[in-house]
């Protein structure tokens, strides 16, 4: 049965799992503080905290926006509304600064802020700059963001202090950040996860337990995190039968495997890849490429094989692994599984080299080498929070001047992701020199078919593969040559 | 003081329209909008959606038992599509049904037989075909046709800006429920509840009196709630009325973006004339405003474009010419600035296109030649309080222009990749409605026996703060504790005939009439207090809930005094009147004085572009404000803040397209992009500039709601000062927004034909996005 906490109640929803959290907590909990923006996950007036027990008995808490969350993915957790953070009387300090720095005029974007920050009391890190990515997918049309940055400031300094105090949840309730009944949480969510063992189980093998089941199910759906899903066809995942993957302990880990590789968990999300200490040290500039994928919460919720399966040619993910030539595990339904390079999955707009009871189920790719550099680059509209008007990545390997070799990929350029195969090939073993380079993007010229839509004209998607091509080699060998000489 | 709504948007506990406990018995509503942006309406099957689980009722332009029009200044707009349909999303169709998912899947059932008529998405191109919504209008001053000839320079050229979407994060919706006597009330997310008023009557065949319109709160308006919620509220009352069950309707965002008007996209040819020493002679402009399918407000938005088409410079000669095309767009409508942030970009970008030509700095022309005391506006009114040199140079010693203009050459010098522009962006706006009968107001003014006060006005609070002005005011005037008085919702039965809340002058007009009802109680209670304590009347006064007594405490406070005023049956209400004074304007000669007074300001905007990459920063916006005499600093600084950025948005990222069938390509939040966090500059200075203010100001706090935008229109030329950095041989064509798509092209324009590439707009695009 699907229950979870929602504020300090225990709820068991009879609708189903692939309805959204939101629809669920404005419409039948009415709690009407939550609103709703854009049910799209790009305005972040849906926020909610969504609390997860961790091995170490502690409840990490993480923003999401609930118009995307399906119903399923709150099971066994602990669910946190602007409703379950108000005091009874007065305000807590994130409210406090958000009014004290005139961070609200309309309001209608201000719970969500007020969630996100929230969050970043309960977990973040004490710097101004935590503070701001926490609420970087929150927006408002009203203030400018400009006193929401005061106020997320303001708080950096008491956030020090709980930093100092011996027991962060005790310090932040007893400052009033969150009401006492955080502190039971922990136990309560063990209790629950004794109590839905055998639910765990059954969503291994299968879906979950629809409590009504009425109505008869159109499809089956795998679901991530639902950020692609719930954006396409909300109203058919809905009405289907859906195989809850986000959060499944076997679907989400990184490690390094015997032969110095990198195994990840298809629903490893892309905030635990940004933030795994393994990936960082083997993608020095990890956080800072990824900061450029979608938002805070989104990021808290989409996961790899989602991206890879959802197969939009500009998908960031997809393009950064295309590059790392990564490997997947597919599993079918009957338990057999079967080995598929990434660059294989696509064969055209949405199609994939994949049979619809196939399930992603790792991911394996070998990390740069010490002699080899890895490069990310992302264009969009708005730099942040935006989808790419066209994306590339690549894995180069350089020595006394010459390439040797180099992998290569574009997204935003054709009908999928693409590994640019003859662009790759043409520039192992030339000289590094900005006649290679201009050559080599004759090759990408030729491999690419880009087409007109809302993120750009067919000639700027071409113009801006040849130069995120270029910049791949300028970041990383600045003293080679200078841009003038390219272009 | 804080915003005194504040306190309940953190918690959560401010209701807005869709958190209004809902009804027993409600049906929820979704519109079938047309599916074409021009034809002849054949027929429309509704069978299958009338069969979808749930669905009780379908309306149509049938069903509407009075006249289908909602036409505000031009009757030529129908509720429902009648015989033929305009632009794509036009509501055709609503769905009534028991929830609001089977209200919605049931539109999607409904198909309609159109015979497609030739579509016009371009201004110029409906000019020229005669497709007018008004006759053109023009402002004249001095002889630009003789001027030319004592012109040393003459520069001649194309501006164009694009639409804005307003974005409001709360979407449109009513929620109406059938009322005792055959009326209907309208919970309405409105900036203009009386519009919605007359227009549901006149839908609905019946009397104003019948019709009651209350609005709470906007979850943000910015002017996209001014005209075009009145679909929304005549169709949910509609509904109320033809069911008899409540009805609601929100939109889903999509539908908002496609259904809803914008900003005026304009395109514009301009002709500059300057003397040897940089002075402004003469400008001949000639405007294309994108109208859309219906008047809507587009020909008050025009005019107010023909106001700012000089800005805040000083034109001996002016000819300046505008109009308004009819085209299969949504119709455009009123958006922060009403059409005066897309004249000054014309006037800036002639200027921008001057200095490049003539080998100088913009800010060298345009500090030559801002406006002056004793000077005259083109429309005839006098220019007088100007503050345009004092904000100039309050900003140029402030922030140090010429230091300033000197580091960002220096560094360029020695960055051949990232590349940095200034640009100074002087402002000057013109505060109440041009159409001068609307710049009236009403308050009543209830004290309540035991010393709370009830304020009720045609303001609607929509985040600008103008309760919490309100009951400033209020609290001011009558000597007590801002705590004890309650600003009412907009309601139409209390105050009645109000003005949209719009033209940055809700609280002017609204703060006007709320002080004088309290002046009048003020009054009659201190009459009271004189008589009842045998004092003299003369010197007498309430501070702080206590009576003075020529200086001294009296015997009676607030709360004593408010009771004894009862019992000696004083009226403790009051209904106060305002009308701006001294306004007129006589639109056969196009002169009059048509403002209250203006708002000056200048600010100064850094960008660096990535030449790599086109990728661009706007790093910095230092600016001196003409505030007047604030007395709500910390709501009046989150004013220009909010409507700066807004304005970077429209200039930089935030872009309308349209395809050739008028269907709208950027049509959701993740291909319409407003700005987020990390996209607003990280030095953001907004200084004060001490003026007496204007005593037709509240309090003599100067309007501040819309002139902040338009330094949003410094991003623009700070872009393309850094664009030319990089290739001083490349003269980008003024097409707003500036995207990073434009910035590449121009980056990498051919060598050979230094002329800009085409613009962006989607002309061969078809697919809306490959997500
Ligand atoms: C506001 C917003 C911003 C975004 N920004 C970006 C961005 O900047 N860059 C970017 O690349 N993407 C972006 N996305 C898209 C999305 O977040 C990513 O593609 C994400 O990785 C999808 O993962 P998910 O788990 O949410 O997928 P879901 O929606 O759960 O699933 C997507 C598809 O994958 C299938 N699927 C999921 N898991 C598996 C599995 N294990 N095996 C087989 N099939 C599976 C599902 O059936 C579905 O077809 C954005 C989305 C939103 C809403
Ligand atoms: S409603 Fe906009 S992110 Fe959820
Ligand atoms: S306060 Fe209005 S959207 Fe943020």
């Amino acid at each position: 049965m699907l229950q979870f906490y929602l504020n300090d109640q225990l709820v068991r929803p009879t609708l189903r799992a692939g309805s959204t959290l939101l629809d669920y907590v404005r419409y039948h909990q009415h709690l009407t503080g939550t609103k709703i923006g854009c049910r799209e996950g790009d305005c972040g007036a849906c926020t909610m905290l969504v609390g997860e027990l961790q091995p170490d008995g502690a409840v990490r808490y993480q923003s999401m926006t609930s118009c995307l969350t399906p119903l399923g993915n709150a099971h066994g957790r602990h669910i946190v509304t602007v409703e379950g953070i108000s005091q009874p009387a007065g305000l807590t300090p994130v409210q406090e600064a958000i009014v004290a720095e005139g961070g609200t005029q309309c309001g209608f974007c201000t719970p969500g802020f007020v969630m996100s920050l929230t969050g970043h009391c309960l977990g973040g890190q004490a710097t101004d700059e935590a503070g701001r990515a926490a609420i970087d997918g929150n927006i408002c049309r009203c203030t400018g963001y400009k006193s929401l940055e005061r106020a997320t400031d303001r708080l950096t300094a008491q956030l020090l202090e709980r930093d100092a105090a011996p027991e962060r949840l005790a310090w932040l309730v007893e400052q009033g950040f969150v009401p006492a009944y955080f502190q039971q949480m922990p136990a309560q969510l063990a209790e629950l996860r004794a109590e839905t063992v055998a639910d765990v189980a059954a969503r291994t093998g299968g879906q979950l337990t629809e409590p009504n089941g009425t109505e008869t199910t159109v499809a089956s759906y795998l679901l991530g995190g639902g950020t692609d899903l719930l954006v396409q066809r909300a109203d058919d995942v809905l009405a289907a039968e859906v195989q809850l993957l986000y959060g499944h302990a076997d679907r989400c880990f990184i490690r390094e495997t015997p032969d110095g590789r990198i195994s990840l968990g298809a629903a490893t999300t892309v905030e635990d890849l940004r933030g795994s200490e393994l990936m960082q040290r083997r993608f020095p500039r990890l956080r800072q490429h990824l900061k450029l994928v979608s938002s805070t919460p989104i990021r808290n919720m989409a996961t790899v094989a989602g991206n890879f399966v959802n197969a939009s040619p500009i998908g960031d993910l997809t393009i950064f692994f295309l590059a790392l030539d990564a490997e997947l595990t597919l599993q079918d339904a009957a338990g057999r599984t079967r080995q598929l390079p990434l660059r294989e999955l696509y064969r055209g707009y949405k199609q994939l080299n994949r049979q619809p009871d196939e399930q992603l189920v790792e991911i394996s790719f070998r990390p740069p080498a010490a002699h080899e550099v890895f490069n990310f680059e992302k264009v969009s509209k708005r730099t942040h929070l935006d989808i790419a008007s066209v994306n590339s990545a690549a894995r180069l390997r350089v020595a006394d001047g010459r390439i040797q070799e180099a992998h290569l990929s574009g997204g935003g350029v054709g009908p999928t992701p693409l590994y640019l195969r003859r662009t790759s090939a043409f520039l192992a073993g030339k000289d590094l020199n900005p006649d290679t380079l201009r050559a080599a993007n004759e090759v990408a010229q030729q491999e690419i078919s880009p087409i007109g839509d809302a993120r750009g004209t067919e000639a700027y998607k071409r113009l801006l593969l040849r130069q995120l091509l270029f910049a791949h080699f300028l970041e990383h060998f600045p003293a080679q040559f200078a841009l003038q000489e390219l272009v | 003081m804080h915003n005194l709504d504040a306190a309940g948007h953190v918690r959560g506990e401010s209701q807005y329209l869709d958190d209004i406990p809902v009804q027993r018995g409600t049906l929820h509503a979704a519109v079938y909008g047309s599916p074409l942006a021009h034809g002849k309406l054949l027929s429309l099957n509704l069978e299958a959606a009338r069969r979808a689980p749930g669905v009780v009722r379908i309306l149509t332009a049938q069903d509407i038992p009075g006249e289908n029009q909602i036409g505000g200044i031009v009757p030529d707009e129908e509720l429902l599509a009648g015989s033929h349909v305009h632009f794509q999303g036009m509501p055709v169709a609503l769905v009534l049904a028991e929830t609001e998912p089977q209200a919605r899947a049931a539109v999607k059932l409904i198909t309609a037989d159109i015979e497609p008529l030739p579509i016009i998405t371009d201004p110029r191109e409906a000019q020229a075909k005669g497709e007018l919504i008004v006759p053109p209008r023009t402002f004249r001053l001095g002889d630009p046709a003789a001027a030319w000839a004592e012109c040393a320079h003459i520069i001649e050229g194309t501006a164009e800006n694009g639409g804005q979407e307003h974005l409001y994060i709360e979407t449109q919706g009513a929620y109406a429920y059938p009322t005792d006597g055959g009326g209907v009330r309208v919970h309405s997310s409105t900036q203009g509840p009386t519009a919605v008023q007359r227009h549901t009557a006149r839908v609905l065949g019946t009397g104003m009196h019948k019709v009651e319109i209350d609005v709470t709160r906007l979850g943000g308006g910015f002017g996209g709630k001014e005209d075009q919620a009145t679909t929304w509220g005549a169709l949910a009352a509609l509904g109320a009325f033809v069911t008899k069950k409540p009805v609601k309707l929100v939109l889903g965002r999509h539908d908002d973006l496609r259904m809803t008007g914008k900003r005026h996209p304009y395109t514009s040819d301009f002709k500059l004339g300057l003397s040897a020493d940089l002075k402004l002679l003469a400008y001949e402009v000639t405007f294309y405003q994108n109208a859309g399918a219906a008047a809507d407000l587009s020909p008050a938005v025009l005019e107010r474009t023909l106001f700012h088409a000089c800005n805040t410079y000083f034109i001996p000669n002016v000819r300046a010419t505008a109009y308004s095309c009819r085209t299969h767009l949504p119709p455009n409508t009123a958006f922060r600035g009403f059409g005066g942030p897309q004249g000054m970009f014309v006037i800036e970008s002639a200027i921008a296109k001057a200095a490049d030509e003539l080998g100088v700095l913009a800010w060298e022309i345009q500090r030559r030649n801002l406006l002056q005391d004793g000077q005259v506006f083109p429309y005839g009114q006098r220019v007088e309080d100007c503050n345009a040199e004092l904000s100039w140079q309050a900003a140029d010693q402030k922030f140090e222009l010429k230091k300033w203009q000197a580091e960002v050459d220096a560094f360029n010098q020695q960055s051949p990749v990232r590349k940095r522009g200034l640009a100074v962006m002087p402002i000057c706006f013109g505060i109440s409605f041009t159409k001068t009968a609307m710049n009236q107001a009403r308050a009543l003014v209830h004290i309540y026996t035991d010393g709370s006060v009830g304020v009720s006005t045609g303001a609607v609070e929509m985040g600008q703060g103008v309760n919490t002005k309100m009951i400033q005011v209020a609290a001011r005037t009558l000597g007590i504790s801002p705590k004890r008085v309650r600003l009412e919702t907009t309601n139409t039965t209390r105050v009645a005939n109000t003005s949209p809340s719009a033209a940055s002058a809700t609280a002017d007009l609204n703060g006007k009439a709320v002080e004088m009802a309290c002046r009048e109680l003020r009054t009659r209670l201190l009459r009271h207090a004189a008589e009842d304590l045998k004092m003299n009347y003369e010197g007498l006064e309430i501070q702080d809930e206590q009576v003075l007594a020529a200086g001294k405490p009296a015997e009676t406070n607030w709360e004593k005094l408010v009771s004894t005023a009862y019992w000696k049956r004083v009226n403790l209400s009051e209904n106060a009147h305002y009308a701006t004074p001294d306004l007129w304007f006589d639109q056969t000669q196009e002169k009059g004085h048509p403002f209250a007074y203006h708002v000056y300001g200048t600010a100064l905007v850094q960008a660096t572009v990535d030449a790599m990459r086109g990728t661009y920063d706007v790093d910095a916006v230092r600016l001196v404000h003409d505030f007047g005499q604030s007395f709500t600093p910390g709501i009046d600084r989150g004013q220009i803040e909010g409507g700066l950025v807004q304005g970077l948005g429209w200039m930089t990222m935030e872009e309308l397209i349209y395809n050739q069938d008028g269907r709208l390509l950027s049509n959701a939040l993740s291909t319409y992009k407003v700005p987020d966090l990390y996209s607003v500059p990280k030095v953001l200075d907004v200084e004060f500039l001490e003026t007496p203010g204007h005593p037709n100001a509240i309090l003599r706090a100067k309007a501040v709601g819309e002139p902040p935008l338009m330094y949003g229109l410094g991003a623009y030329f700070a872009i393309r000062n850094a664009v030319r950095a990089f290739r001083p041989d490349v003269r980008p064509e003024f097409s707003a927004p500036f995207t990073p798509e434009k910035v590449l092209l121009n980056l990498y324009a051919a060598r050979e034909s230094a002329a800009a590439p085409a613009a962006s707009q989607a002309s061969g695009a078809e697919a809306s996005v490959r997500n």
